[in-house]
């Protein structure tokens, strides 16, 4: 099912929570909401189930306005962020739970051949008869997820899925979820606050700042060509320096940055700690290690600047460095913007 | 024994112990033990005999009534003091613990004051044939009344804590709001509604102050066990009044076990395997 958002705004109280957003996501399609705490994300997500209403703008489930459907008739299947399974249910109840409460009247051979075809395709076989305070974290958001579709949703939302659990778990599921997506091919709605999360996961990316989209693409484009320095900076680590344009050339350092397109005067660069390295000659800003930082990849190196600036970068593993050496970070790859 | 963190077991648990010894424990084995000095014939007539028998009949069947009220009116009230915003939402709740600081007897003389033939309640339940002092549907509101508070207190935490996701996710599985209330929100708050309800049962079985100015005390008709047990008392006769009290007492133990297994059904839930 195809969902479009179209102008939505939603104001709590006196806080504007979503300006004015338009969105398309198509039949089938995995889209991750991402942004920080605030940016409107859940807001958006909640809009689409009917756990709030918008304020104005129209929310259309294919041809059909959905906007002032209520919750319990826009078929949608949501998963909340700490489950909210029915801890007086066993994990049967919970997952029968939409099924036993429909309007279509189902008898109980049927609701429960669903739910033992349930439990296979979520990997909880046997567990059937345990309650939700019996099983760990991932598993009963496994049966959340079961749970949601067991009413044979038009569309998947997810909040926060898997913001409660331990790394290993976290990256488990994920490739999980997006086999299970593969598999039944639901339009699927996703909100984190973890970029990694949203572009291991999702066919397209939409970026959220303030109640605004700011970006949207699929991961490949977010990545390679972040359209502002809130992209830039929120998909991963950054190093900013303030320079100044000349004839379409940055200097930084001794280093020639070219700035096609920008106007003689102040910007900000924008660089990943993996877009420079060290050498000891060569051009670039001229700088002092402070700190060497081991990772399993590699080695960062935590540098100060001749004017006092701390930059980050990222070095092979096999890098001989150490603290207090001097030595010159060069640039390989550097991102633009115009001067907030 | 493995070592404890915390320090002073032994010394806590012996004054916890000697304390419920003395305070709970002494009263009612020197109960007991007066109602075994009577052979089991005396006893079983006194405890059978028709006065007697009408008392507990009148007791518990008004304790019955005021429980349920109380059930339905304790939990709507928890419900609206939770959910809703209001002004005065702190002073009715406030409100709620006062049959717990008034002292039951002022309790019931306001009561009888308000529910007599010529009182603000009464008169105007008089015009529709309705009686209300001197009945036991005075000893119900009194019951009701001194009551109140064990539901609310033990509905109003649990509805605090639920969850407003588990309502969510019952609705966007396309609960209605009849069956969210059914299946989900009633089942959670079930072990809290038993324990206020025992509560308030046990309470009023053993009501006195509040009741005694407005049941009228008429013997076989209004006049309650406790009351019956009074009087015995005043007639010096102890073992009589320790045997009729002895019956409230098996009452109201026979209670809290039925209620603890009832509680322990409703939250197997939490047990872990």
């Amino acid at each position: 099912m195809k969902i479009r958002l179209d102008n939505v705004v939603k104001t709590f109280e006196t806080f504007r929570a979503v300006h004015g957003v338009s969105l398309e996501i198509e039949s089938g399609e995995l889209v991750a909401l991402l942004g920080p705490s605030g940016s409107g994300k859940t807001t958006i997500l909640r809009m689409v189930a009917g756990l709030e209403y918008a304020d104005a703008g129209h929310i259309y489930f294919g041809a059909e306005d959905a906007t002032d459907i209520p919750v319990r008739d826009r078929g949608v299947g949501f998963v909340f962020q700490h489950y909210a399974l029915f801890p007086h249910m066993t994990v049967a109840e919970n997952i029968a739970f939409g099924m036993k409460v429909s309007k279509v009247r189902r008898d109980k051979g049927a609701i429960d051949t669903r739910v033992a075809e349930l439990l296979r395709l979520v990997q909880l076989d046997g567990l059937g008869e345990r309650f939700p305070g019996q099983i760990s974290g991932g598993q009963r958001q496994r049966v959340a997820l079961a749970r949601a579709l067991a009413v044979d949703p038009k569309v998947l939302l997810l909040d926060e899925p898997f913001g409660a659990l331990d790394a290993n778990v976290r990256r488990d599921l994920r490739r999980w979820l997006r086999e299970i997506h593969q598999e039944l091919g639901i339009t699927t709605l996703f909100v984190t606050h973890d970029q990694e999360e949203a572009l291991d996961l999702a066919d397209r990316v939409v970026i959220l700042d303030k109640g605004r989209i700011v970006q949207q693409g699929t991961p490949e484009e977010v990545c390679r060509n972040p359209a502002s320095a809130f992209v830039m900076n929120f998909l991963g680590d950054t190093n900013r320096f303030s320079a100044a344009v000349s004839g379409g050339v940055a200097r930084l350092g001794d280093a020639r940055i070219p700035a096609p397109g920008f106007a003689d005067g102040p910007v900000d660069i924008f660089l990943r700690p993996s877009d420079l390295g060290w050498s000891q000659s060569g051009e670039g800003i001229a700088a002092t290690v402070a700190r060497v930082i081991d990772r399993p990849a590699g080695r960062r190196i935590l540098a100060l600047t001749a004017t006092g600036e701390a930059v980050e970068l990222d070095v092979a593993p096999e890098t001989v460095v150490s603290a207090q050496q001097k030595g010159v970070i060069t640039i390989e790859r550097a991102k633009v913007y115009a001067t907030a | 024994m493995a070592r404890r963190i915390l320090p002073g077991f032994p010394l806590a648990l012996g004054i916890t112990l000697v304390y419920v010894s003395i305070i709970v424990a002494l009263p009612l084995g020197a109960l007991v033990f007066k109602a075994a000095s009577l052979g089991f014939e005396d006893y079983w007539r006194i405890v059978s005999s028709p006065r007697a028998v009408a008392s507990y009949r009148v007791t518990a069947l008004s304790a019955l009534a005021a429980t349920a009220f109380n059930l339905v009116f304790g939990m709507a009230l928890a419900w609206v003091l939770v959910r809703y915003r209001f002004p005065g939402r702190r002073f009715v709740d406030a409100l709620v613990d006062l049959p717990f600081a008034l002292p039951t007897a002022v309790a019931g003389i306001a009561l009888t004051t308000l529910f007599a033939e010529n009182g603000w309640f009464g008169s105007v339940l008089a015009q529709a044939g309705i009686k209300v002092a001197y009945t036991p549907l005075g000893i119900m509101v009194a019951m009701a009344f001194t009551s109140l508070p064990f539901i609310v207190r033990t509905v109003q935490p649990v509805l605090e804590d639920l969850d407003p996701a588990l309502e969510e996710a019952a609705q966007t599985l396309g609960g209605s709001d009849h069956s969210i209330f059914l299946r989900v929100i009633l089942p959670l708050l079930t072990p809290a509604l038993l324990a206020g309800l025992s509560l308030s049962f046990a309470r009023s079985l053993g009501e006195f102050g509040a009741i005694i100015f407005i049941a009228g005390n008429q013997p076989m008709e209004t006049e309650i066990t406790a009351l019956l047990a009074f009087i015995r008392l005043e007639e010096y006769d102890y073992q009589a009044a320790a045997a009729i009290a002895s019956v409230l007492l098996i009452a109201a133990f026979l209670m809290l076990a039925v209620t603890n297994i009832l509680q322990a059904r409703a939250l197997r839930y939490t047990a872990r395997g």
